[in-house]
């Protein structure tokens, strides 16, 4: 169990209050008069806040009332299917083609076996370890011997991890650093999706860096691509892929990766 | 750094301790039960064997029930005895049927539905004489086609001959044996979506994007005159009259459309004979039955039945909530292969091929003296219909289950199973009988697109977006073989007459051959 997630834990052992629905119901239909109160009333700083906060709110609901209505679309398939032939039974029906084409470029790119084991980035700039760690020396211990380092860059670390006790901790990874997602994108398609990481596989700085999933320009992670529906030639689903992050996470707060076919 | 699990709980020690000190219980007879009078009656005709005879329960197996049969019937030679599949038809209203599936005991007895002291009425069909081995290996690969083959089928003679149907506007036919190519049938200017063997093997039929339908010499690989052009759209599907209905010299094909009609043609004179119009959406299969009634589905939800004479609408069946995607006949693989039995042995003469084919149809097709002729239809509403078109415009059983479209469904070739193959990643096995759910068969990580029985009905292979085949055991429903090797979803694939291979192809442009 992942270490914040205290009250899922506590849910799941002693249950829901018994009227923990009906506050739930009361609460929503309250909410929309607490925002109209909020926004007729708050001064100063809270109201700018406020109208911020309520600005990204509706795009988002305005992106997904979007959403919707392009679902509800009845969209009517081309009459003459393009140019990929297809079986009597499938021509009448509208397909979700994008991961399909995705699968089937990979495919494509495997039979040509060019390029197996080229990476999008071949080589990267070094970094210091005196960039990467900061030296902690709290408590008059541990400034006694400076045996404590913080990581400075951006990490991932498992679902499953758990911090160890302070006095065992030698590696700090601050969960402000921590990212669970990259924005991959395929390189023929120039589709990008964001998918879960699933681990970090190589780091090209050091093997330590890789050991304690530092995710820096060049590394590879292997990212959780069940989703796309991708299936191998012996018909199992796909599940993780290797991906090359492309950019400088640290300075740029979010973690972008290319696919490695 | 990794967590280490925690050592199991009490609770979870006493369970597993309870479960090992359990003995799985033996399916076992008890010895004391004496014995249970059982009379046989035939499935087809309905009548007795003889008088009941009286039957120690102790050794009352199906094995040993077959060997009792066969001593009845006077099959006393080793090459004479038939495998027999027994099921108890009760007499009550309920009007329920068991398969036995391995003694009278477990079946019967157990579940309370008949005492030692009643007198047990089997009925008894007989099963295939030959046993089709699975099959587990490619034995050919074969590339040719430039484009994704969308249907094939093999020649209803033998195994070696196959036809492929592709969208580089070609059909192919190979030789299975050698697993090389033997003719390119070139001609169509579109891609090829249906191809059909004639009932006698001579000649193949494809329909095509282009809206015509062509016919060709199987042997030589040449086109048999000009196009039969008349549809306005795509053709969808295709069905040969079958071989003990039609007129000497003069075969009749069916072909559907896109454009919602079907067009019955004279192959001979390539002049439309009928059009069957009345369907308000495309036509999505057609089946012409052995008693010279033709069914065809449609997106217009129904399932309409005309007389193949004079191209009359008999029946219109509407149950579907949906398109209706494929049909198929209880009597589908004996219409299929007309004379061409599992012996090999051709009759001489004209005559006798009709003949042969007639009695072939029939014993497929008699229950209880009578001639029926069962349908079953797949939709898009996820569900399926079995009818009975002869007695009733209502259907005998819907079957529930998949959940998502159903695109494709096969009677076996004995008519006890049905099997279908859903959007849904699975195949779902029925009872041909009473459209009764079996079993499920998982397996399959993407959609299935289409199935099909060996002809001995004990097995079924299924192809897949996936890019595998699957084979499958039908009495256990358990996977019996994994064929991956297709680089790319696998459109068609279609089991040999004889049982001998497997021929199947999709969207990575090779044939491929599978055999045990």
């Amino acid at each position: 169990m992942p270490q914040n997630e205290y009250i899922e834990r506590w849910t799941k052992q002693h249950g829901k209050r018994l009227d923990h629905d009906e506050r739930t119901r009361k609460r929503q239909a309250r909410d929309s008069h607490k925002q109209s109160k909020d926004a007729q009333n708050l001064r100063g700083l809270r109201a700018k806040l406020y109208q911020q906060q309520r600005h990204k709110e509706k795009i988002q609901m305005k992106k997904r009332i979007r959403a919707q209505e392009e679902k509800n679309v009845k969209s009517s398939a081309p009459e003459e299917p393009s140019n990929t032939p297809l079986p009597q039974y499938l021509l009448d029906r509208s397909q979700a083609t994008n991961a399909k084409a995705l699968s089937s470029a990979i495919k494509d790119k495997r039979n040509e076996k060019a390029a197996k084991f080229a990476v999008p980035l071949p080589k990267v700039k070094g970094i210091s370890e005196e960039e990467m760690f900061k030296v902690v020396n709290t408590g008059k211990k541990t400034h006694k011997k400076s045996w404590k380092r913080m990581i400075t860059k951006p990490t991932f670390v498992g679902s499953d991890f758990t911090r160890r006790p302070v006095k065992y901790e030698r590696f700090i990874r601050p969960m402000g650093l921590r990212y669970k997602k990259a924005n991959v994108t395929h390189p023929e398609l120039g589709v990008t999706v964001q998918l879960p990481i699933l681990s970090v596989k190589k780091n090209p700085q050091n093997p330590l860096y890789t050991q304690l999933g530092v995710l820096t320009k060049g590394t590879i992670v292997e990212v959780n691509v069940s989703e796309l529906g991708l299936v191998t030639t012996s018909g199992k689903v796909v599940w993780g892929k290797w991906a090359q992050i492309t950019n400088n996470p640290d300075m740029d707060g979010t973690v972008n990766a290319v696919l490695l076919v | 750094m990794a967590t280490l699990l925690p050592p199991p709980t009490k609770r979870q020690k006493t369970e597993t301790a309870e479960r090992a000190r359990l003995q799985q219980e033996i399916q076992s007879i008890p010895e004391n039960l004496g014995s249970i009078r059982v009379q046989f009656f035939d499935q087809a005709t309905g009548s007795a064997t003889g008088p009941a005879v009286s039957v120690p329960v102790a050794d009352a197996s199906v094995k040993n029930l077959e060997t009792l049969l066969n001593t009845l019937q006077g099959n006393e030679d080793d090459d004479e005895r038939v495998p027999y599949r027994f099921t108890y038809q009760s007499d009550g209203k309920d009007n329920q049927t068991i398969d036995i599936l391995s003694d009278l005991y477990h079946s019967l007895l157990k579940p309370g539905i008949k005492t030692t002291e009643d007198t047990v009425h089997l009925y008894f069909t007989p099963q295939a004489v030959f046993r089709v081995k699975a099959v587990s290996r490619c034995s050919a690969s074969i590339a040719g086609h430039g484009e994704a083959i969308l249907a094939t089928s093999f020649s209803p003679v033998n195994s070696s001959t196959m036809v492929t149907g592709s969208g580089d506007s070609t059909a192919r036919v190979w030789d299975c044996d050698t697993g090389t190519p033997l003719h390119t049938l070139k001609g169509h200017t579109s891609w090829v979506l249906a191809v059909s063997f004639s009932p006698n093997g001579a000649m193949i039929a494809t329909g095509s994007m282009d809206n015509t339908v062509r016919v060709w010499d199987a042997k030589k690989g040449q086109v048999l005159g000009a196009p039969l052009k008349g549809h306005a759209k795509w053709i969808t599907s295709l069905a040969w009259e079958p071989y003990h209905l039609q007129e000497s010299g003069r075969p009749r094909l069916a072909s559907a459309s896109k454009d919602s009609t079907v067009r019955i043609w004279d192959v001979v004179s390539k002049r439309i004979d009928t059009v069957l119009t009345g369907h308000k959406g495309s036509v999505t299969c057609v089946r012409w039955g052995g008693t010279g009634k033709i069914y065809t589905a449609s997106h217009d939800k129904t399932i309409k039945v005309w007389n193949s004479q004079n191209g009359t609408l008999i029946q219109t069946l509407s149950a579907h909530a949906h398109r209706v995607n494929h049909l198929a006949l209880s009597t589908d693989f004996a219409l299929r292969t007309a004379y061409h039995d599992h012996t090999g042995q051709v009759p001489q003469s004209e005559t006798e091929k009709v003949a042969a084919a007639k009695k072939r149809f029939e014993q497929a097709a008699t229950v209880n003296n009578k001639i029926v002729e069962k349908l079953v239809s797949a939709s898009d509403d996820f569900t399926m219909y079995l009818w009975e078109p002869e007695n009733s415009n209502k259907p005998i059983a819907r079957l529930l289950g998949h959940q998502k479209e159903v695109n494709h469904v096969t009677f076996s070739p004995d008519m006890a199973y049905i099997a279908s193959a859903g959007f849904d990643n699975h195949v779902k096995l029925w009872n041909g009988r009473d459209g009764k759910f079996i079993t499920t068969l998982r397996g399959h990580v993407g959609a299935v697109y289409q199935c099909c029985f060996s002809a001995d009905s004990r097995l079924l292979v299924s192809s897949s977006k996936d890019t595998t085949l699957k084979v499958w055991n039908v009495r256990t429903g358990k996977l019996s073989e994994d064929l991956p090797g297709h680089k790319d979803e696998v459109f068609a694939v279609d089991w040999s007459p004889d049982g001998q291979k497997v021929g199947s192809g999709g969207k990575d442009k090779a044939v491929r051959i599978w055999r045990n």
